[in-house]
């Protein structure tokens, strides 16, 4: 891997930092008026996900590291593992639970997924913005209130858990943003 | 691909304000404005400061370099008339950049002959406010500082002390250096932040290992270099010197900081003979500073990158 200096650190670089693969978020300069300058870098572990800043005099370098972020599609889980495929290429990847963390709960067979790979293999993996997803359980639907403005928790069929408007029953598909985990409408509505 | 420029035109009109309010400043004060060259035959040895250089032209025998100060050309001027002088020009700097620092930048540097460097500091004080308004103007010891702030003598801690102390503000992973650097670590991490609650503030009086062409003496059992800061609202906008005179010195730290360069596997620097001879024919007692217009400029507006003063940035210059 190439490796690249203090002042090429711009937010999004993938570089290796203590053995670790790590995800530039933010880079300042510092300079007293004569003397040392610094590089004041806030990165996130790609691996556990933690961000730290880390001080480096300015100049100094870090070795490049072997991330890339594709689409997949998800596939499958059988328990252990969750297994993703490259479209084009059909190539499969395995993703285990550390990488795919609390993604899982949004994972429905043949969405289009964010995986990031560190050296080949899932380091994690981001669910689509929206999903449609299907109630599997919930209290029976109030029809007609659609004005109450009330809510429920529903179950949907990845086994996430949100909350929903009295009317909506069991069986009706409905949109959600993974990021925030909130109800956006029935499916095929906006 | 954009061509349009950073700064919006109320701030290009305010550049101009200022510019005007300095010209008027020093020609109320009968100090000479003057120019000095921009492409000089040495640059600076710092190994702090790296300069650009050109490397080749038609007119040039060997390569010229991108001033990072006018200094060496004002003090030519200072020994050859002795006369109190300013310039406003642009300086340059390879490798700063960022919200405060573009590699190409405005200077206001001046030299004051008879001046010690707290009267300068009175001077540079009026000017500010003249610029941006009455506000109260502090003063501190660098070792004052650090005493009230860290609880750390930064002349005689040692190295490791102030590592120490490092360590509980700033993850550098296996950094090493000298005492210089931990200092510099610490006035950066934590003192700048933290001096943007005081004002505006001079920082003064700092290590002889810091002095760079300010003059050392002893002061309280320890050698100091007769050098200060100026902090506004926590931007550093001012560096001045009571400067050294003497001819000898200065050919030494010169050859000091090159001996340093290629103990650190920097390219070495030539040295500016002229500015040695025309110390050793005379260099009055004087203090000179100089201070960041774009800085300024950026505090007049309250601005927090540099990039919102320039008409045109690093990146798209």
């Amino acid at each position: 891997m190439a490796s690249y200096s203090t002042n090429e650190f711009r937010s999004g670089l993938k570089v290796m930092l203590d053995g670790e693969p790590c995800s530039i978020l933010d880079n300042e300069f510092v300079k007293p008026g004569k003397g040392q300058a610094f590089n004041r870098v806030k990165l996130r572990n790609l691996n556990t996900g933690r961000v730290w800043e880390r001080t480096f005099k300015s100049g100094e370098s870090l070795e490049g590291a072997d991330v890339v972020d594709r689409t997949m599609e998800y596939l499958y889980t059988d328990g252990e593992f969750w297994h993703f495929m490259e479209p084009d290429t059909f190539e499969q990847f395995q993703a285990d639970a550390s990488a795919v963390g609390d993604s899982h709960q949004w994972l429905k067979e043949q969405d289009r997924c964010e995986v990031t790979l560190y050296n080949g293999t899932p380091l994690s993996v981001a669910p689509p913005n929206f999903v449609e997803l299907e109630i599997v359980e919930t209290d029976p639907g109030l029809k007609g209130d659609t004005a109450s403005g009330g809510n429920k928790p529903a179950k949907l069929s990845t086994g996430a858990v949100i909350k929903v408007p009295l009317f909506l029953s069991q069986g009706e598909v409905v949109r959600v943003d993974t990021r925030t985990g909130e109800y956006q409408g029935r499916a095929g509505k906006s | 691909m954009s061509w349009q420029p950073a700064a919006e035109l109320q701030v290009l009109r305010r550049r101009a304000q200022l510019l005007a309010t300095i010209r008027a400043f020093f020609a109320e004060r009968g100090v000479l404005e003057v120019e000095t060259p921009l492409l000089g035959s040495s640059g600076v040895t710092d190994p702090a400061i790296e300069p650009f250089i050109v490397p080749d032209g038609e007119v040039l025998d060997t390569p010229r370099f991108l001033q990072t100060s006018p200094e060496y050309g004002m003090k030519r001027l200072l020994a050859a008339h002795g006369e109190p002088i300013y310039q406003v020009c642009k300086a340059f700097r390879d490798g700063e950049s960022g919200a405060r620092h573009n590699p190409e930048f405005t200077l206001l540097e001046w030299y004051r002959p008879g001046f010690d460097h707290h009267a300068l500091m009175d001077e540079v004080a009026r000017l500010v406010q003249t610029c941006l308004g009455e506000r109260p103007m502090h003063r501190l010891s660098y070792r004052a500082l650090f005493i009230r702030e860290l609880a750390v003598d930064p002349f005689t801690a040692t190295r490791d002390d102030l590592a120490l102390v490092a360590s509980e503000y700033a993850d550098t992973g296996s950094m090493a250096g000298d005492r210089d650097l931990w200092l510099d670590l610490l006035m950066t991490h934590v003192l700048e932040p933290r001096l943007a609650e005081r004002g505006a503030c001079f920082i003064y009086d700092y290590p002889a290992s810091q002095a760079a062409l300010s003059r050392i003496v002893q002061e309280d059992g320890v050698r100091v270099g007769q050098r200060f800061e100026l902090y506004v609202d926590g931007v550093e906008l001012a560096n001045g010197y009571c400067e050294l005179t003497d001819a000898a010195e200065q050919r030494a730290r010169f050859e000091a900081d090159n001996a340093l360069r290629r103990e650190r596997g920097q390219q070495e620097r030539p040295i500016d003979d002229r500015l040695l001879a025309a110390m050793a024919h005379g260099l009055p007692d004087c203090s000179g500073v100089a201070l960041g217009v774009d800085r300024l400029l950026m505090l007049a507006i309250a601005a927090d990158d540099v990039a919102e003063v320039l008409a045109f940035p690093w990146r798209s210059s």
